[in-house]
């Protein structure tokens, strides 16, 4: 009982191509990607307007406040994450497809980084100048900000997952997302503050890294698991 | 062994039984709280450097040691209705998730309660156990409202698993991690370190605490998934045959 011998494109090609697919998406509605950094960066005025706008208190509380803002864009960028695909059926064709799940989520979650992740990192230098942050900080900034967003991706495509087919997803899947990113906050948060401080810095970096990797490894099983349950 | 295995989750077989269970753990259950109760309030002597105010842990440790018990028990059950398909275990499991979330409450309002007196405060943001905890209760809270969200139940029982065995890895890094970040942020050392061992006196009353709550919260938990499994099964066959049996012949 074989059947027919068919051109199966190979697991890093069918990667690629999930991924290509939702960047092309994304490069069609600009919106999806712009909302969230516009998002940031008016979190990030508010505080000042709130706080105090004295030198001493931006500088002392600049690395919390844009981390905490990363994490709130990183929330509403994600309940896009399989959204679409679950409206217009797609969803279930990667599901019923010969490659193995886990590796087609790594390809969403990827092309989801590359839209929300990386475009914080790459806007947050301007926010942190504002925010009277020194250079060396910045580059501290930006390399924590770059592993924590992989990490909050891979653990966010679980909770978009599970949430997919439901009608109230955003709140809850901010109940779901934000106390799995607490780690990945205070280990940013601190090593952006502990770099501003003039100390040393790198082992939460590598913490971070540790995180990103075990996340990499671990969460596209959970993701696939939790498309499937919701798919029924 | 298996065959009893088997039977215990079958859903009739487990109400039948159930009760039983649940009233021989509650019996010695309560007996060793109202020991642990009597002697903790007024047989052990006050602490030479807490005072009286001490005697809240009799309430405290049991609570927050059931915090943590009752989440590694809704993620075991969770574990084993996933890979076994069985039903009885996600019963368990969505059973354990409002207790465990009492506990975790419980824990908390005792801690700040205690920590008013000894540390000032009624709250203490740089103390590692009070965070880890506080995430905790936003873990439970998360993991009731992922089930309340979804009506199919086949389907919550299956995403919650997923959800409560993510988090047990994510609960383990978060202790870490906030200790990590406790131990930054050079708070006062809180609990004197390397505090006097317990006195005999004060030690046996919260074992029987310990113990006595365990035992309760394992009787509630039957009931509860009893209940639990009554509702799940309201359509079947053998609820209906049990409510219209006769008086004292279910």
């Amino acid at each position: 009982m074989s059947a027919p011998q068919r051109d199966v494109p190979g697991m890093l090609d069918s990667l690629f191509a999930v991924a290509r697919r939702d960047l092309l998406l994304a490069w069609k509605r600009p919106g999806d990607v712009l909302n969230p950094l516009f998002f940031f960066a008016m979190v990030c005025t508010l505080f000042p307007l709130a706080v105090g706008p004295s030198a001493e208190q931006l500088t002392f509380s600049g690395p919390g406040v844009l981390w905490v803002a990363a994490l709130l864009a990183m929330l509403i960028a994600l309940n896009s994450l399989f959204l679409s695909d679950f409206d217009d059926g797609s969803l279930e064709q990667l599901l019923v497809s010969p490659q193995p799940l886990p590796l087609l989520a790594i390809g969403k979650t990827a092309a989801h980084w590359l839209t929300s992740g990386l475009p914080l990192v790459l806007v947050s230098p301007i926010v942190a100048i504002t925010y009277r942050m020194p250079g060396s900080v910045v580059v501290v900034l930006m390399l924590t900000l770059t592993l924590g967003t992989m990490s909050l991706s891979l653990l966010g495509s679980i909770g978009a997952a599970l949430t997919v087919g439901l009608h109230r997803g955003t709140a809850l899947l901010s109940l779901l997302i934000l106390p799995l990113s607490m780690p990945v906050l205070i280990i940013g948060a601190n090593t952006v503050s502990l770099a501003a401080g003039n100390e040393t810095y790198s082992a939460g970096v590598w913490a971070l890294a540790a995180y990103a990797v075990g996340a990499l490894s671990l969460a596209p099983f959970a993701t696939a698991a939790a498309l499937r349950i919701s798919n029924e | 062994m298996w065959k009893w295995f088997h039977q215990l989750a079958s859903p009739p077989h487990f109400y039948r039984i159930a009760p039983v269970f649940s009233t021989w753990l509650l019996l010695p259950g309560l007996a060793l709280i109202a020991y642990g109760a009597y002697a903790g309030l007024f047989l052990a002597p006050a602490d030479y450097q807490q005072g009286d105010a001490f005697r809240i842990i009799y309430v405290h440790v049991p609570a927050a040691y059931l915090s943590m018990m009752a989440y590694m028990i809704m993620a075991v059950a969770g574990g084993i209705g996933l890979i076994w398909r069985m039903k009885l275990a996600h019963s368990v499991a969505a059973s354990a998730a409002p207790l465990g979330a009492w506990f975790t409450f419980l824990a908390l309002a005792t801690g700040s309660i205690w920590g008013r007196p000894m540390w000032g405060t009624w709250w203490e943001w740089a103390d590692p156990r009070m965070m880890s905890e506080l995430i905790l209760l936003f873990f439970y809270f998360g993991y009731m409202a992922l089930r309340s969200a979804i009506d199919d139940t086949a389907k919550a029982d299956k995403a919650s698993a997923v959800l409560a065995l993510v988090g047990v890895v994510n609960v383990i890094i978060v202790h870490y991690s906030v200790q990590w970040w406790s131990s930054l942020h050079q708070g006062r050392t809180i609990m004197a370190e390397g505090g006097p061992a317990m006195d005999p006196a004060m030690l046996r009353p919260l074992l029987a605490m310990i113990f006595g709550f365990t035992l309760v919260f394992g009787s509630l938990l039957l009931r509860r998934t009893r209940t639990e499994v009554l509702h799940r099964e309201r359509r079947t066959r053998w609820v209906r045959d049990l409510i219209l049996a006769p008086e004292g012949n279910s």
